[in-house]
């Protein structure tokens, strides 16, 4: 695509005594114009620019990481305790990973599989027009903030959750995990079911895109053979669209990881792991983050920044495999989601 | 000649017996019947239990008289087509309820007064107050935000697609689709840690835009590149033919042919950030004042006006109202953005030659 000769200038047939000089061996080398030079330095310096603001993330973080744990007396990743300013200080992660994981265990549970089905709704079951009127509406919703639905769930969701709550406390108390004691439903259970509600439309969309870039053939063959239209979805559409639901999924688990104001605005927090998930108490490396923010000193803001690089280094993991997923497959637009 | 003779006897021989299209309106009114009955008899009260029997109970009919009629394999389609459908219902209760719940509370207080009036001597409890300092704030840091992000991923975007091959291009690729996830409050502290507390800075809106910019470029180099990547490869070759350096081909062919295609995506980017709460809370603090100035002393935004309601408000009515109706704008304000998006990519779409 480069080209290698200017038709503009003239030939150099003019000044043939001329010996072979700076500028045959800039013509043999192809992007002689400064514009192009310039421009081509601009647009490859901003590639290296966001490159250089991931590697930055990291150092940066890890540098203000490494002086809270240095001062750090306890184990970080297995302590229970959060209390950078004590002396002497101690923090760990434990408790804020481990309610991470519980709610994002709960919201993919609750999400990819209504997902999932509304997706396959939108291309195989809903009439075209009303399909196509849907998939715009969940395009939109992705869009609504978190805050919203932070207001959303603390006002309206919460409430809500009380008849759930006793229902689940009456028939599966005993196993410990739904044990209830009729305090406010601000559990980590709650805090599940708002992020799945959340991640619904971003898991939706990507798995829509997937299964709607499924050859017609396929269907078409397994149609033509009387396949019923759950069977031509269970060996046509599925296994085609395994690997973009899968990256759609760990997409959806990113945000659920990284969810900040939602999780705050929701959750009644306390430094405890809870095995019961629906009594309140335990919280997120976000939530956690933006409700200690406020009253945090230099070196308990070293201690959040801190908890901040495990988050980034999880999401960082978990959308790489997303990604690489996505990729090992290019016919997927899943990618710009 | 054939179909003349067929018979509906002969006819049911090949296709197998098939249920009547009233049979799943009957399961569903005789389900919903059985669940209203058994709810009253058990004196439950709450909606969503009925509903729930009713629905265990339609899955449950639909299958058991599809496979003694139609056999298994149809039993099984329909139990499927059911559970999507239930899938679909199950989301939108509580998708509506969002925008029913924020477009009910919201237009409480949501007047020209709210929009115009800053929350400067309001107390918490009391009535009253506005949300012109966070709209002001809202529109200075997603500004700056955006006059950063645009130059640097439209030109990222431009590498990527016209000059990129090879390992470079390979990173920024992978890593520009990784940043997309950043979790906004991971981009807030990093913010924080050079800043703020590297080169001694105050809480201020240009903090924030900082933040603000690095969830957005990603964001801007993605939908840009998509849109590069339509332009036709003809319309570039042609210009390149002419002797047209390849820099002004970019400027002067490629970039004004997706220009709507970038506009959009601008636009929905724009949209993604107005909303995010997470890094302006670590960065600008927010205020009840109005604060005109970026670069000094806190600045509030819509989002963070609407948890600052939320947190403060102590359970007082008039704050939790505020809190709705600045929700309500936000959304308003994003979806608007949204529509106009999209209304310009239909409008202003490549012409692709298809």
């Amino acid at each position: 695509m480069d080209i290698t000769t200017d038709p503009q200038k003239p030939a150099p047939a003019p000044v043939p005594h001329q010996p072979p000089g700076k500028d045959a061996k800039r013509a043999a080398r192809g992007a002689t114009r400064p514009g192009d030079r310039i421009f081509l330095g601009l647009s490859r310096g901003s590639g290296i620019f966001v490159l250089v603001i991931m590697a930055a993330i990291a150092a940066f973080l890890t540098y203000r990481a490494s002086i809270a744990i240095s001062k750090n007396e306890a184990n970080f990743f297995t302590t229970l305790e959060w209390n950078p300013t004590g002396t002497p200080p101690e923090f760990g992660i434990a408790v804020l990973a481990f309610g991470t994981v519980v709610s994002s265990v709960i919201a993919m549970a609750v999400a990819v599989p209504i997902a999932v089905g509304i997706a396959l709704f939108i291309t195989h079951y809903a009439p075209r027009k009303l399909g196509g009127a849907i998939g715009y509406v969940i395009d939109l919703l992705a869009a609504v903030p978190s805050i919203v639905y932070g207001l959303w769930g603390a006002l309206v969701l919460v409430p809500h959750m009380e008849g759930l709550f006793g229902w689940l406390d009456e028939y599966l108390g005993w196993t410990g995990v739904f044990e209830w004691n009729q305090g406010a439903p601000r559990s980590l259970f709650t805090v599940g079911i708002l992020l799945a509600i959340m991640i619904l439309p971003i898991i939706t969309n990507v798995s829509r895109e997937v299964f709607r870039q499924v050859p017609r053939m396929h269907e078409e063959a397994a149609l033509a053979l009387g396949a019923t239209r759950w069977e031509v979805i269970r060996m046509s559409v599925l296994p085609f669209g395994r690997s973009g639901v899968i990256s759609a999924s760990m997409l959806g688990l990113g945000r659920a990881l990284g969810e900040t104001m939602a999780v705050a605005m929701v959750l009644s927090s306390s430094f405890e792991i809870n095995l019961s998930l629906l009594d309140t108490g335990g919280g997120t490396f976000a939530q956690n983050i933006a409700s200690k923010f406020n009253e945090a000193t230099v070196m308990g803001r070293d201690a959040l920044i801190a908890s901040g690089l495990v988050l980034f280094v999880i999401t960082l993991l978990v959308n790489g495999a997303a990604r690489m997923i996505i990729g090992r497959r290019k016919e997927y637009s899943g990618a710009n989601a | 000649m054939s179909h003349a003779t067929l018979t509906p006897k002969s006819r049911s021989s090949l296709r197998g017996a098939t249920l009547p299209k009233w049979f799943l309106w009957a399961v569903a009114a005789g389900s919903i019947a059985a669940g209203l009955g058994i709810s009253a008899a058990a004196g439950l009260n709450s909606s969503i239990q009925w509903a729930l029997i009713a629905a265990v109970l339609f899955v449950l009919g639909t299958y058991a008289i599809s496979a003694r009629v139609e056999g298994g394999r149809q039993a099984k389609d329909r139990v499927a087509t059911s559970m999507v459908w239930v899938a679909f219902i199950v989301a939108v209760i509580p998708l509506a309820s969002l925008v029913w719940a924020t477009v009910k509370r919201g237009v409480k207080v949501l007047d020209g007064y709210f929009l115009t009036h800053s929350m400067g001597v309001v107390a918490d409890a009391e009535v009253g107050g506005g949300i012109y300092h966070a709209i002001l704030g809202t529109l200075e840091q997603v500004g700056i935000a955006t006059l950063i992000s645009v130059p640097v991923g439209v030109l990222t975007a431009i590498y990527l697609v016209e000059y990129g091959s090879g390992k470079l291009s390979k990173a920024v690729t992978f890593f520009v689709d990784v940043m997309t996830g950043i979790p906004s409050i991971v981009a807030g502290l990093f913010i924080l840690s050079t800043w703020i507390l590297m080169l001694d800075m105050g809480p201020s809106g240009f903090a924030g835009s900082l933040a603000l910019s690095i969830l957005m470029i990603p964001v801007v180099v993605r939908s840009t590149e998509e849109m590069l990547k339509l332009v036709p490869n003809e319309l570039r070759e042609a210009s390149l033919a002419l002797g047209v350096p390849k820099w002004r081909t970019i400027l002067k062919v490629v970039l004004p042919t997706s220009v709507g295609g970038i506009t959009t995506g601008v636009m929905l980017a724009v949209a993604r950030i107005t909303g995010e709460t997470a890094p302006v809370l670590l960065l600008v603090w927010g205020t009840d004042f109005i604060n005109a100035n970026p670069f000094q002393d806190p600045q509030e935004s819509l989002p963070m006006y609407i948890y600052l309601q939320f947190a403060n408000s102590g359970g007082y009515g008039a704050a939790y109202d505020r809190a709705w109706a600045a929700a309500l704008t936000l959304i308003a304000f994003i979806m608007i953005l949204n529509l106009a998006a999209r209304g310009i990519a239909r409008w202003k779409a490549p012409k692709t030659g298809r």
